[in-house]
This record gives C-alpha cells, structure tokens and sequence, in this order.
C-alpha cells in the first residue's frame, strides 16, 4: 500500500505516551538524583538505609513468599482442576479465577478485615488473637486470594499442554511417575513455573492499595506504603526526592524480576502449541 | 493490577486419569473452597449481623444514602467512560497504522505498551505528582498554566483520565491485538479502499465491526480496572470511589465491606460480559 504517511496514524499515541508516561519517568530519575538543585546521590543512599532498606526488604521478603508459595499451591490447583473429568468444575475454577486475580485492591481488604480482622467473623470463632491479620503472615495469607487465582490461570493452559501421549510414552519406555515428572513434566512446565512466580512477585510488589485499606503499615513495613508516606504527608518536608529514590529502586528491582520472565514467556509459548 | 482474564480459552475437558488421584483432588477443592468462600461468606456475615440488633439488611439500604456515595460513584463511572475513549481512540489508530504502514515499529509499539506492567502504579505516581508540581512551577508565566490547572479540577480530573489511560495500556494493548491477529487487516482495508470507502469509512464500517469482542473485552478490563482504582487517585488526592470506601470505613465499618461485596458483584458482572463478548466470536 503507497502511503508514505501512513505511520503518521501512530504518532498521537506516540506524543501522549512521551508527554504522560515519559515526563513523570523522567521527573522521577531527576528528582531521585537531585536536592535542591544540586546534582547527588544522596537521595539514593538514604533511600537503601535505615527505615527504608527495612521496607524494601520487607516488601521483597512478602512478595516472594507470596510468589513461591502461591506458585506451588496455584499450581496444584490448575493440576486438580485440568485433571478433573467435570467440565462444569474446570469451567466454575477458570471463571472465578478470571475474577478472583483481578480482585485485588480496597474491596480485598475489606473482606479479610470482615473475616479475620480484630472483630472479623471467624478470628472470633477460632479465637484469634488480636492482630494476627496485620502481621507479615497474615499479609501472606491476604495476598494470596488473589495470587493463586493468578497461578491458576497461568498454569491451566501450560497443564493442558502436556500431551498424555507423553506420559503413555515414557510409561511404555519403564518410567515411573516419578521419571515422568522428573525428565518430561517439570522440564515442560518450568518456563510457565518461573512465568508464574515472576508474575505473583510482581503483582505483590507493586500493590498498595490492599496493605493500605487494611492499615497493615504500621507492623509490616513496605517499600509502597514508605512511598505513599513521604509523598503525602507535610511533616517530612524534603523526603520527595527520597521517594523518588525508593520508587526508581522499585523500577530497578521489577525491571529486573521482568527481564528474566519476558524471554521465559517466549521459551514456554514454543512448547505449548 | 494485573488482568487475566482467563476466559478467552476454549473450555476442552482435560485428559483423563485414573481416578486413583481422587482423593487428592477432593483434598484440593475442599482446601480451595474454604479459602475462597469463607471470606465472602463471612464478610456478608458481617454486613447483616450485629450482636445488639441481629440481622438487618440495614447496610445496604444506607449505601444509597450514605454521604459521597453517588458522587464517588459518579466519579468513578465517568473516568473509566473517558479512559476507554481516549485509550481506544489512541491505540487502535496506532496499531493499525503500525500493522499497515510500518511493521518495523512493532516491537518498538510493544515495548512501550508493555512497560507501565513493569513499572508499579505507585512509583508512576510519584513520578507524576512530582512533574505536575515543577511543571506549575516552570509553566506559571506562560498559558499553559491555565491548562496544567484545568486538568487537574477536583470536579473531573483529567490528569487521572490520562494516568489511568497509560495504567491500562498493556491491557488493551493485548486485547486488541489478539483482536487484529484473527482478521486479516490488510487484504479488508485495501478492498474497502479499492471500492471507494474512505478511511474513515474503512475504520469506522470494516475494521471496528470485525474487532467488535476485543474492544468490548478492552473496555470491560478497562472498566474494571479504573472502578477498583486507588494508589493513583489517592496520591493525587482525588475522591473516586475505591478512595470512598476507605474514607468511609473509618467511621462505618459495615458499610465499606458491604460496598465491598456489591463490588466484587460488579466486577464479576463485568468479567462474564467480557466472556461472552469472546464467546460470541468463537461462532
């Protein structure tokens, strides 16, 4: 088709992402690299120190339990549910899972808040002791409604991709289950595994608004909610540009989580056709 | 925010086993169900009941009532009818024109549409509320003040239609191009060319009637995503209505968990239509 202008169709989207999406990325590298005025790297060094480091780690800490955890038990989930012979189970699991992974947020906290908080429904049945939601586990127990969900549909389509003429065929060759799953099963499913993991850390990484709703800040500490403090409130006057240092130090930090799933994702599309 | 729906695939009953692994699964499903259920369960539980006057439907009688409520609302719907607009209008233009004209942007195209994924909202925002400030403080003396002002009204702030735009990028980004690979675009527009439509005939008339369930399945997600939005419209200090409900919880407890439930309610709704949106494609 002759229309030399035609790329011309792309440049609207192109100048309101420069202006939307770039802009504040580059306010954020220069303030993380500034105070008043001045060129430093202060900013950086006491964005990994003290309260702060304590956050990030807590942050990292919570997400990869949750990632490795609700890998392993979304995995065995998807497992159960592809297995089963009732097509109206897999159907009822997939679709609550579409809405369970994306249920994330303010509504989400409200309802563990409602079952398991100080006054909650069931902490009062069991007996809980006061607290015990807004703790790192309970933080754990609360993000995985919708990491598992998550995992689930991650690992549905890669499940389904294992072929029982597979496992027919190593079972003629003399393997065990075990043989199976060692040499043909986990090898197969280990890019949509590592996908999946990436995927769960990421999503706990970057969430706010759940561990905000729920007040779970003051026992937890998080890389999100030192963020959201120091931006909001009037007392730390000057702990913009720290902000702006813990959130390009988020950046770096899922950059690189994302760098390693990307090609992954590629690999496990080629097996799973 | 992540979104997957997990609807988009083809239902087909898994392979058989043996059914010695049974009672494994029934320990799965049973385990699942309890973690699942139990909240929503409890949570309604929590709306209806109090120990001094029983069970009363009380909450959700209030909801219409409650002070913010309508408005929050209100808010919240018009952003993510604004949102969808300006992503669908920018997007779909772009990726057409990429498809058609300049396949060597596409990677260049996805790249860019992948990476709000990497970077999380919340340091998104930090990023613009501290360009906003310098941006006031740099544009005072010209006319682009005026405007730098204009889209920040606590009335309808479009500087969160713009964010948002740029949070559900990936998404419909994904969406439409699952959307665009069923179809072949190019052998549909040069026909309608060759026949005399123009392009915004061709557009409007060939392109969008063929891609009617993935910009549905766009604008559902989008939807969605903006209703249940909150790190965004919080830090810039906007009251939409996932900030209401935790406004609001401070003083009535039941009440934000009920709008909770009524929530999880809308986002299913949504979610189905997006499913049968995909499911009438399939025909």
């Amino acid at each position: 088709m002759r229309r030399p202008a035609g790329w011309l169709g792309a440049l609207p989207l192109l100048v309101f992402y420069a202006f939307v999406f770039g802009i504040p990325l580059a306010a954020l590298l220069a303030g993380a690299f500034t105070s008043r005025g001045e060129p430093t790297l202060a900013n950086l060094r006491q964005s990994l120190e003290g309260g702060n480091l304590t956050a990030m780690i807590g942050s990292v800490q919570v997400s990869a339990v949750v990632a490795l955890s609700g890998a392993v038990l979304g995995t065995f989930l998807a497992y159960a549910v592809v297995t089963s012979r009732s097509a109206a189970l897999r159907g009822a699991v997939l679709t609550a899972s579409g809405v369970l992974a994306n249920f994330g947020g303010v509504p989400l906290a409200f309802f563990w808040v409602a079952t398991l908080g100080n006054s909650g429904v069931v902490s009062g049945l069991l007996g809980l002791p006061s607290g015990s939601l807004y703790s790192f586990w309970g933080l754990v127990f609360v993000y995985l409604y919708f990491s598992v969900p998550l995992m689930v549909l991650v690992m549905a389509p890669a499940l389904d991709g294992l072929r029982p003429q597979w496992r027919e065929a190593a079972a003629n060759s003399g393997a065990t289950a075990w043989h199976y799953w060692r040499h043909v099963g986990l090898p197969v499913l280990t890019p949509a595994l590592l996908g999946g993991v990436v995927l769960l850390f990421g999503a706990a990484f970057a969430a706010y608004a759940t561990a905000a709703a729920m007040g779970a800040g003051t026992v937890v500490p998080l890389v999100t909610l030192k963020i959201a403090n120091a931006l909001t409130s009037d007392v730390l006057v000057g702990q913009e540009n720290v902000a702006l240092a813990l959130s390009l130090d988020m950046i770096v930090i899922a950059g690189l989580v994302m760098a390693v799933y990307l090609p992954l994702q590629r690999r496990s599309t080629r097996w799973l056709r | 925010m992540a979104a997957v729906t997990g609807l988009e695939r083809p239902l087909s009953p898994g392979p058989a086993r043996p059914g010695r692994s049974r009672a494994w699964r029934a320990v799965v499903f049973a385990l699942a169900g309890l973690y699942f259920l139990v909240p929503l369960g409890a949570s309604l539980w929590y709306t209806i009941h109090t120990p001094t006057t029983g069970v009363s439907f009380a909450p959700y009688a209030e909801l219409l009532t409650a002070e913010g409520f309508i408005s929050s609302l209100a808010l919240s719907l018009a952003l993510a009818l604004a949102t969808i607009a300006l992503v669908l209008l920018l997007t779909l233009p772009a990726m057409l024109a990429v498809r058609l004209f300049a396949p060597g942007l596409r990677p260049l195209m996805e790249v860019l549409c992948t990476l709000p994924l990497v970077v999380p909202p919340i340091t998104f925002v930090a990023g613009l509320s501290t360009s906003l400030r310098v941006g006031a403080d740099v544009l005072a003396p010209t006319p682009f003040w005026a405007t730098l002002i204009a889209i920040q009204d606590p009335g309808f702030p479009v500087v969160l239609v713009l964010a948002y735009v740029v949070l559900v990028l990936p998404f419909v980004y994904r969406s439409l191009d699952a959307g665009l690979r069923t179809m072949d675009v190019r052998t549909l527009v040069e026909a309608g060319r060759n026949l005399g439509a123009s392009w915004p005939q061709v557009l409007l008339r060939v392109v969008v009637p063929n891609l009617r369930s993935a910009l549905a399945s766009a604008s559902f997600l989008t939807l969605a995503l903006v209703f249940g939005e909150y790190t965004v419209s919080r830090l810039l200090g906007y009251q939409p209505f996932a900030v209401w409900i935790v406004t609001v919880s401070g003083s009535r407890g039941q009440l934000s968990v009920a709008v909770s439930i009524l929530s999880l309610l809308l986002v299913w709704l949504l979610l189905l239509a997006v499913s049968t949106a995909f499911g009438r494609e399939k025909k």
